[in-house]
């Protein structure tokens, strides 16, 4: 499978793409470009839940069935379930909830940051800081106003 | 064409099929063979994992099934197929069956950017970095999906705390991230890769690669942050109401996230399959992709196996106040110092193409900064476990002055 070095040095797959020579020349399993490579990724993600969907049936074809009212209620330890748990839960985890989306979507803006590091000036790279900073800012508020803590 | 179909769709081609028919099929190929890895190692790591947390605990782990119980998880799965698989009637059905495929599914699809050696991999996504953090994600739905769909107030508490836990532990992992995408100056998996030509990326920020494997760690559900199975607090947490293969697909499913963040580590930190003659033959390649990745998955193991578990306000305010704050600093600071150095012409502009002798100065710099912040943090732990014994030692002799009060 290897290449001679001459041809091309293994070490250099990503500097060749670079360089302008076609990934299609690079050994993939999959023949390389960009729609191909998200046809790839699609025809992935519709296989993957097939895998694990595969044992389930079967052994939906083999598995006894002899289901009765007590053996399909809900289970909680011998214990009768009283009320409904479809309830409203404690606060505290939506809170967490809304921690977690302000930062995850503001990463999201830090990544193409990283990406254009090598080649940022010296405004590109402070905005990136500013941006930072108002994470952090963001952060020591929830922590001041005690929204981190496990109550 | 030329562009679109080559290798395989090209033969097929050559031999007379139908261009749009032969292009998918080769596509459907590439992704059973790209699949394959992850299908064939599950069925390992389950003997694995049982062994080694056998052997840490003294006993010896499955050795009657096959020559030292290698075929033990065949027998499992035998044993599966023959239990009934109980819904309960309350349960929201679609959703509950939902749950484990999607459970398994998200941990296979992260295979999609794994490269294997240089040459072979799944597709090389411009943005593979960040299609990992996408579909890891997928996971944290799949339990919220599980435990909502089972209604039972054990499954759902349990789901509401282990999602709290995970999207938590998302911010440090993708500040963690960062840092190799930003040396890198790429999301490739393979640029990430080939970047570490010069020197390793957990040379340069030994910190960062610290706050993935933790955060990593709780992604997972592992010990010491192991709410995801809380037995002794809530039964079995999510999945309470799942048995026979649905049950088996979850554990298929975590066992196999495990060993996948070990090869994303050894690929975003240990350079892949960089290491002695890799370049000779892909074959060396990939054994030295599975070897780091290997070892890196047994250390997780260990840990899981050794260490006791938090409580949930204790691991929220280790992630909030501790990993979070830390990983921004580590980003900060690091990516301060490597523009400092570039503006200078100490450090390279393209990692890509750097060798070991134009990253060194690079290489120590930013491992002084990441030293001093370790021995800085030592500190602060040292001094706050100091704390906590001391508090807690009053509390136990305020205690033990109350009950001999009382006796008298």
């Amino acid at each position: 499978m290897a290449q001679s070095d001459a041809e091309m040095p293994l070490r250099s797959a990503a500097l060749n793409r670079r360089r302008g020579i076609s990934r299609s020349q690079l050994e993939g399993i999959a023949p390389m470009n960009v729609l191909n490579e998200w046809a790839f990724v699609g025809l992935f993600a519709v296989m993957a839940p097939v895998f694990p969907a595969l044992p389930i049936v079967i052994a939906w074809l083999f598995r006894p069935r002899k289901p009765n009212v007590l053996k399909s209620s809900t289970y909680e330890c011998g214990v009768e379930t009283i009320g409904d748990t479809w309830v409203q839960f404690r606060v505290q985890y939506y809170i967490y909830g809304l921690i977690f989306l302000i930062f995850d979507v503001e990463m999201v803006f830090l990544f193409p940051w990283a990406v254009a590091y090598n080649e940022l000036n010296l405004f590109g790279f402070v905005a990136g800081f500013l941006f930072i900073f108002l994470l952090t800012d963001a952060l020591f508020y929830a922590w001041k106003k005690d929204a981190l803590d496990w109550k | 064409m030329d562009e679109l179909c080559t290798g395989l769709c090209k033969l097929m081609v050559e031999s007379g099929a139908d261009a749009g028919l032969a292009q998918f099929l080769s596509l459907l190929v590439g992704v059973l063979l790209v699949s394959g890895v992850p299908l064939l190692t599950v069925i390992i790591l389950i003997w694995v994992e049982r062994k080694v947390a056998a052997r840490i605990q003294d006993r010896i782990g499955p050795n009657r099934v096959g020559p030292i119980g290698l075929m033990q998880t065949f027998a499992d799965l035998l044993k599966l197929l023959g239990k009934e698989d109980i819904t309960p009637t309350s349960a929201d059905r679609v959703l509950y069956n939902a749950a484990p495929l999607v459970s398994f599914a998200s941990v296979v699809l992260i295979w999609v950017v794994v490269p294997f050696t240089p040459f072979h991999f799944g597709v090389d996504l411009e943005i593979g970095a960040l299609y990992f953090v996408a579909v890891a994600s997928l996971g944290t739905l799949a339990i919220m999906t599980a435990g909502w769909a089972s209604n039972n107030k054990y499954a759902l508490l349990g789901a509401f705390r282990v999602v709290a836990l995970l999207v938590s532990y998302e911010v440090p992992l993708v500040f963690a991230l960062l840092v190799p995408v930003m040396l890198a100056g790429s999301m490739s998996m393979l640029d990430i890769v080939n970047a570490q030509t010069g020197m390793w990326f957990v040379v340069l920020s030994p910190l960062a690669f610290a706050i993935f494997y933790i955060s990593s760690q709780a992604e997972t559900g592992r010990a010491p942050f192991d709410l995801i199975e809380a037995e002794s607090e809530l039964v079995a947490g999510f999945n309470i109401e799942y048995s026979g293969m649905k049950f088996g697909m979850f554990f298929a499913a975590e066992f196999l996230h495990v060993f996948t963040n070990g090869i994303l580590m050894a690929l975003l930190f240990f350079g892949g399959w960089m290491g002695p003659l890799y370049y000779e033959s892909p074959l060396i390649a990939f054994a030295w992709l599975g070897l780091k990745g290997t070892i890196i998955y047994l250390t997780t193991l260990w840990l899981r196996n050794t260490v006791p578990r938090l409580r949930i306000d204790q691991i929220m305010a280790f992630n909030w106040k501790f990993l979070v704050p830390l990983s921004i600093a580590n980003l900060i600071l690091l990516s301060a110092a490597l523009k400092i150095l570039q503006e200078l012409g100490f450090a390279p502009r393209d990692m890509l193409s750097a060798s070991f002798v134009e990253v060194l100065p690079t290489t120590v710099i930013m491992l002084l900064i990441n030293l001093v912040m370790i021995v800085y943090l030592l500190g602060i732990l040292r001094k706050r476990g100091q704390e906590a014994r001391r508090e807690s030692r009053a509390n136990q002799a305020a205690l033990a002055q109350a009950a001999s009060g009382a006796g008298d």
